[in-house]
């Protein structure tokens, strides 16, 4: 159980002290990825499905990798390779893979409220792990994470999230979590890839990049996700680089200690530059390891029962 | 808890006495501190290990690893509740080939040390393992059986023994014996 529900599909309407509860889960979590033998029995005979629609090698790797240091078995369904490409649709393929009673279903789908649609009609857990333009909880957790162990809170930071935050489903489960935490969320970006009335959201929008980075405490660069129609939104990826990607004397307008995050995969050169990508302030691969405990201790809390059951 | 009577087992200095005597007991079986490792189970195992480790290395000297092991994983009513939010493992050595002393508060249906061996285990392989409790209250249900104990207490099954220290923010040590209802 997390924040009283069986599912994890969204941040938004996560209290602060359930997103402590995944967070703390996850530190212990992630002892357990340094040891030797990288496998404790705790999920054993749980069954856990990966029903992957996206391309995508790090989330499902991770997802699984967690998955299978927990001793639940995991089994993965992509979509080349399933039924969907025979037209079979979503709430078949779902109705078919709950026919195997699974324990927990991770999707990944291009279509925003998909997980949704899933938790709604099928009787077990759902974890969302990327539906559209919507959310990406497990990687706003995982960024939250990231920023907590290196500065022991979350509560005063001055967040910055840069990119296309239109189309990024990080940016809403980011903007989310770290406002839930008491963290000041900063948004800037092309105006084409601002959308309409993301102070709603709980983001103030920055009139420059430059302006956003002044006294950052973290910096997320988020993709430029060509197959997400991002190349429309700009004149080109020179252009786009020209003035918002995050270079070493841009870097410098932040915080002396700014933590730099990517959710990767990394397009070096235009969204940040290699220099800063593999600097010392950098946390991707950090944000990489990090991904497992968090899905770890998102596994674990969701086969959990919840209080009334236990009695 | 309201009405229930409230006995005091272990006072301060008996709890004193009786880690004292456990180092002791610790040292003699093993004939001196070399190659142990002393392992808590949280909470408030840590502490107590913590404190016979202060105890044996006030008698012989040298340097005693101490550390703590969390179980929450390996626990056996995992899938009948909540899960509960795990704990610091911190074991500061390689437990290969050492003699590990673990450390409870309590002894009661043995599950507890059932799940710290299986959880011991999955991070190298001891030469021995060896268990110390600050209190045996009987009742249990596995055969496992304690080397080392502070007090033996006969309790029903529906009381409670709680164990306060200091180091945990208790205003003093004390172990106290809370009488459940009979059912």
């Amino acid at each position: 159980m997390i924040g009283n529900s069986r599912h994890l599909l969204t941040l938004e309407g996560l209290l602060p002290e359930d997103i402590t509860q995944v967070l703390d889960t996850a530190a212990g979590m992630k002892e357990i990825s340094r040891r030797k033998i990288k496998k404790v029995p705790t999920l054993r005979g749980k069954t856990v499905v990966n029903l992957f629609f996206e391309p995508s090698t790090r989330t499902k790797t991770s997802f699984e990798i967690a998955a299978k240091r927990l001793s639940s078995d995991a089994i993965n369904f992509t979509a080349s390779s399933s039924s969907t490409a025979k037209g079979e649709t979503l709430i078949d393929t779902a109705r078919n893979i709950e026919a195997m009673n699974p324990d927990i279903v991770v999707i990944r789908h291009r279509y925003s409220g998909a997980a949704m649609m899933l938790a709604d009609r099928l009787d077990c857990s759902i974890v969302n792990a990327g539906d559209g333009c919507h959310q990406h909880p497990t990687q706003g957790l995982l960024d939250l994470f990231t920023v907590r162990e290196r500065k022991k809170t979350l509560s005063g930071l001055k967040v910055v999230i840069a990119g296309d935050i239109t189309h990024s489903r990080v940016a809403r489960s980011d903007i989310a979590g770290f406002t839930a935490m008491g963290s000041e969320v900063v948004v800037s970006g092309p105006p084409t890839m601002i959308p309409e009335g993301a102070e709603r959201l709980g983001a103030r929008v920055a009139g420059t990049f430059e302006e956003a980075l002044d006294g950052a405490d973290v910096v997320i660069m988020l993709r430029i996700q060509l197959e997400r129609r991002s190349g429309s939104l700009i004149p080109s990826m020179r252009e786009y680089a020209r003035f918002f990607s995050l270079n070493p004397g841009r870097l410098d307008l932040a915080s002396k200690d700014v933590l730099v995050m990517h959710p990767g995969p990394v397009n070096r050169g235009v969204e940040i530059c290699s220099e800063v990508a593999d600097g010392g302030r950098s946390l991707i691969l950090d944000q990489v390891e990090n991904g497992v405990a968090v899905r770890m201790a998102v596994l674990y809390l969701l086969c959990g029962e919840s209080d009334e059951v236990a009695g | 808890m309201k009405g229930r009577r409230r006995k005091v087992i272990l006072d301060q200095v008996e709890m004193d006495r009786s880690i004292r005597r456990i180092a002791f007991e610790i040292l003699e079986k093993n004939k001196g501190p070399e190659n142990l490792l002393i392992v808590g189970i949280p909470l408030p195992g840590p502490v107590l290990a913590r404190r016979i480790r202060d105890q044996i290395r006030s008698v012989e000297g040298g340097e005693i690893p101490a550390g703590s092991l969390d179980i929450t994983f390996y626990r056996d009513d995992i899938n009948h509740r909540p899960h509960p939010t795990p704990k610091l493992t911190d074991l500061p050595v390689d437990i290969s080939g050492k003699t590990v002393i673990l450390v409870d508060d309590v002894l009661f249906t043995g599950r507890t040390i059932r799940a710290a061996l299986d959880a011991l285990m999955d991070h190298g392989r001891p030469s021995r393992v060896q268990l110390a409790v600050l209190v045996d209250r009987g009742h249990r249900e596995i055969p496992i059986r304690p080397d080392y104990v502070g007090r033996n207490i006969p309790t029903g099954v529906n009381d409670q023994i709680q164990v306060l220290l200091k180091e945990l923010g208790d205003e003093r040590d004390e172990v106290v014996l809370v009488e459940g209802e009979i059912a």
